[in-house]
């Protein structure tokens, strides 16, 4: 196979990648060579076409794509297979996290959940002096990024007001680093004024935590949880994600006369073979692969039944403006009142179908809705139900607009809103909108600092200055960089307001 | 009741430079100075309707009818050539908003607003509206913790505020120079009355903020400075000071051949002011 050996040597010749990276790349490939398993000819169409996709997540899935164990079974513990005795101490708690991670597989290969941080160190803090707890965070923080260097490497903290929760937003703040990504949990009844303004303090600091809504959360998950993962992927805790497939929405209302025919027709069509791409997938994962026998079943980390197959969707920006216009009307989405009523009736179609639709292996049997933020090659489209780049309104109108869609969307949607600088000098403006926000029904807030040299390309973190400093000489130390840098290119992302378009790798 | 209306230039439902916390900011038409450094200066004048302005519009977005400008949002694509046109600083694009209008704004944006900010123009130049519409406000069961304040240049005399204060939460007050007849070449006006209602408004407990435009070579100059920090310290030496650095956007005519304010003399100025003793001052977070 030639062309297959072509491609190896190609990667391994390549002068922007670390060897790290090139293993990675060439493990991909060698994934890629195997024959993709079997799909029927629709499905094998739409998937070539691109209406239908994949997230070029491998021909064989072997892993799951999210994994968000619960770290307190090893802490709690131990781990036969690990040979680790439960922790007693602040630093054990520490170590052994730092183990775990690296036996956490993800479709990056790096962990993407690190844990409900605070919940979990906390029991071993009595002892710890203040100093002492900052220290040790600061040397965790940076280990995390310079040991597992993936911004979809995500921490939780919240909802209670604790000290590893203000150490870990101190820290955070202070070293402003790409990984890990974090997210701050937030409940109106649990939650104090204090430690909402020290996480809106971070995020003028350095675009980072994201803010989740735990009432809205806890309403899908109860009471077994769930963890902020990757992005902002909202996933049962103890399990994960085991694929993300998602619909082109521009290109199914493309192929589609008019809005009756998208609804009645080609939409339900579409979301059908999306789903058997789903279970072909998930087949293999479960029924070939034997990821289910793992140690980390086996002691309890994960459970089989908590895995979901996210049903993700982007472009409804693109889709709604090529309706309308086939209707004929003008309205654009995200500033009319017509266009935004037939954002919301796509929603509610795409919930309704997911929600009527069984499949097997999967939690609750029920795929889950997820607004797919785009990956870094995909020029043209807005990530998930964004409004496009460049073409905004004000925060307060966005979120607005926006606000109706997150019921309909329980593994995950963000809208990135981006503040010019003047907030740096009135948190308190940050503060009203995210509970603004949040009480309108966002699930997640999410907001870059114009100016701020972190920036946020999907859900993920990127240093400006490394995308600049990878285009000129090319390599970076941080794997998101070079979708950053990818993004960069086909989306325009650093001649406005930083935004997001990239997510996970692409076939390159 | 006949309530009055407001002149309107621009409503923001996201400001965080307006006052404390997200606030909602009315901009209204029209001001008493005529300052050479305004950064805002279509908002000085009320329209006289004398049509200068319609066959500007690329968008045929304005017309005369009877004798009155009239525009049309639909077609305005916001491109401002009708204010370039403008020869006596005014803004066709105004327009007339009651005191039940501004409450419905109000209400569709609560969740997001720490409150309101009325500014300019010269906000106090409708002075009968803002009473109205902060008098509503603190009646309204669903608005009354949102703050009133108002952005001001401190033109209006003592028993005009005296008439105000009961409805107002607070006032964010610009003085323009120290040296009165600088001031008034500055902006047309002597700074007596502005200097006696900060005091006013200070001894009243409502004055929110002070905030000086540093000009290079006029307002920065070492009496003007001293004369800034004595005056804040005699009010208080916790008193919000807000220095803000001249740029020139925004600015038309012979301000532009002005220099600009830069971000290193702000805070060499803003040193001096707090080792003289002042605990709160801000600087800009952006210099455009």
């Amino acid at each position: 196979m030639p062309d297959v050996r072509v491609c190896f040597k190609e990667i391994t010749e390549d002068p922007t990648l670390s060897f790290a990276q090139k293993a990675r790349a060439l493990a991909l490939a060698a994934e890629n060579s195997l024959e993709y398993p079997k799909l029927d000819t629709q499905t094998a169409e739409a998937l070539e076409e691109r209406v239908i996709c994949d997230m070029y997540e491998g021909h064989a899935p072997y892993k799951p794509r999210y994994v968000l164990p619960d770290y307190s079974v090893v802490l709690t513990e131990g781990s036969s297979w690990l040979e680790l005795a439960p922790a007693t101490t602040l630093d054990e708690a520490i170590n052994t996290l730092m183990i775990a991670y690296h036996h956490v597989p993800s479709v990056t290969n790096m962990p993407v959940f690190l844990g409900h941080l605070d919940a979990l160190l906390l029991p071993f803090c009595d002892d710890v002096s203040d100093e002492a707890l900052y220290s040790k965070i600061k040397l965790f923080w940076r280990y995390l990024d310079r040991v597992l260097p993936d911004a979809f490497m995500h921490a939780n903290i919240g909802p209670t007001d604790n000290r590893v929760a203000r150490t870990i937003l101190k820290v955070d703040a202070e070293l402003k680093q790409v990984a890990p990504n974090l997210t701050f949990i937030w409940d109106p009844q649990l939650s104090s004024e204090g430690i909402l303004a020290l996480a809106c303090d971070c995020i003028i600091e350095c675009s980072k935590p994201h803010i989740a809504n735990h009432p809205i959360h806890t309403a899908v998950f109860g009471e077994e949880g769930y963890g902020i993962a990757s992005c902002y992927n909202a996933l049962p805790l103890g399990g994960g994600a085991s694929t993300l497939t998602r619909l082109n929405l521009y290109e199914v209302a493309r192929r589609s006369k008019d809005t009756e025919d998208f609804f009645a027709t080609v939409l339900p069509h579409y979301i059908e073979l999306n789903c058997q791409l789903t279970e072909v997938r998930i087949k293999h994962l479960f029924e070939t692969s034997g990821f289910f026998d793992s140690f980390l079943v086996k002691e309890g980390w994960i459970h089989k039944d908590r895995f979901a197959a996210m049903f993700g969707v982007f472009s409804m920006a693109e889709a709604v403006n090529l309706l309308q216009e086939k209707e004929g009307r003008a309205g654009r989405y995200g500033h009319d009142d017509s266009a935004n009523a037939l954002g919301y009736r796509i929603s509610e179609a795409l919930a309704a179908a997911v929600t009527a639709r069984p499949m097997a292996h999967v939690w609750r049997n029920r795929a889950m809705l997820h607004a797919q933020a785009g990956l870094s090659d995909d020029g043209g489209c807005t990530p998930g139900l964004r409004i496009p780049y460049g073409t905004e309104p004000d925060p307060v109108t966005h979120v607005q607009a926006l606000a109706p869609q997150h019921q309909f969307y329980p593994s995950g949607v963000s809208d990135i809103l981006t503040l010019d600088e003047t907030v740096r000098n009135n948190r308190a403006a940050l503060v009203q909108l995210v509970k603004g926000a949040l009480s309108l029904g966002f699930r997640e807030f999410t907001a870059n600092i114009a100016h701020n040299d972190l920036v946020r390309v999907t859900g993920y973190m990127v240093r400006l200055s490394d995308i600049k400093r990878f285009q000129q000489c090319g390599g970076s130390r941080i794997n998101t960089t070079v979708l950053g840098a990818e993004a960069a290119e086909t989306g325009d992302i650093l001649h406005r307001a930083p935004r997001v378009v990239a997510h996970e790798f692409t076939s390159r | 009741m006949n309530l009055p209306l407001a002149k309107v230039s621009r409503v923001l439902t996201f400001s965080c430079v307006d006052g404390p916390g997200n606030r909602l900011v009315l901009f209204l038409q029209g001001c008493n100075f005529a300052c050479l450094s305004c950064h805002n200066p279509h908002t000085m004048t009320v329209c006289n309707h004398c049509g200068v302005c319609v066959p500007a519009c690329p968008q045929g977005a304005l017309r005369l009818v009877d004798g009155k400008v009239s525009h049309d949002g639909q077609l305005c694509d916001d491109c401002d050539k009708c204010l370039d046109a403008c020869p006596i600083n005014s803004n066709p694009k105004v327009v007339e908003m009651s005191v039940g209008d501004v409450l419905a704004l109000l209400k569709k944006n609560k969740p997001f607003l720490t409150g309101i900010t009325v500014s300019g123009g010269e906000a106090t130049t409708q002075l009968k509206f803002i009473k109205a519409l902060f008098f509503v406000i603190k009646q309204s069961e669903s608005l009354k913790d949102l703050t009133c304040l108002i952005d001001s240049n401190g033109y209006l005399p003592e028993h005009a505020w005296l008439d105000l204060l009961p409805v107002t939460d607070g006032v964010m007050l610009d003085i323009k120079a120290f040296d009165t007849s600088l001031h008034e070449a500055l902006t047309g006006r002597p700074n007596a009355r502005t200097l006696a209602s900060a005091r006013l408004l200070h001894a009243h407990g409502k004055l929110e903020e002070l905030r000086f435009l540093l000009v290079p070579g006029k307002t920065d100059r070492p009496e003007e400075i001293r004369s800034l920090l004595q005056f804040t310290k005699e009010l208080s030496a916790d008193l919000p000071l807000r220095l803000n650095a001249f740029q020139h956007h925004g600015v038309r005519g012979e301000a532009l051949e002005w220099p600009v304010m830069t971000e290193v003399s702000v805070e060499a100025i803003a040193a001096l002011l707090r080792m003289g003793g002042l605990n709160h001052v801000t600087t800009p977070a952006v210099y455009l």
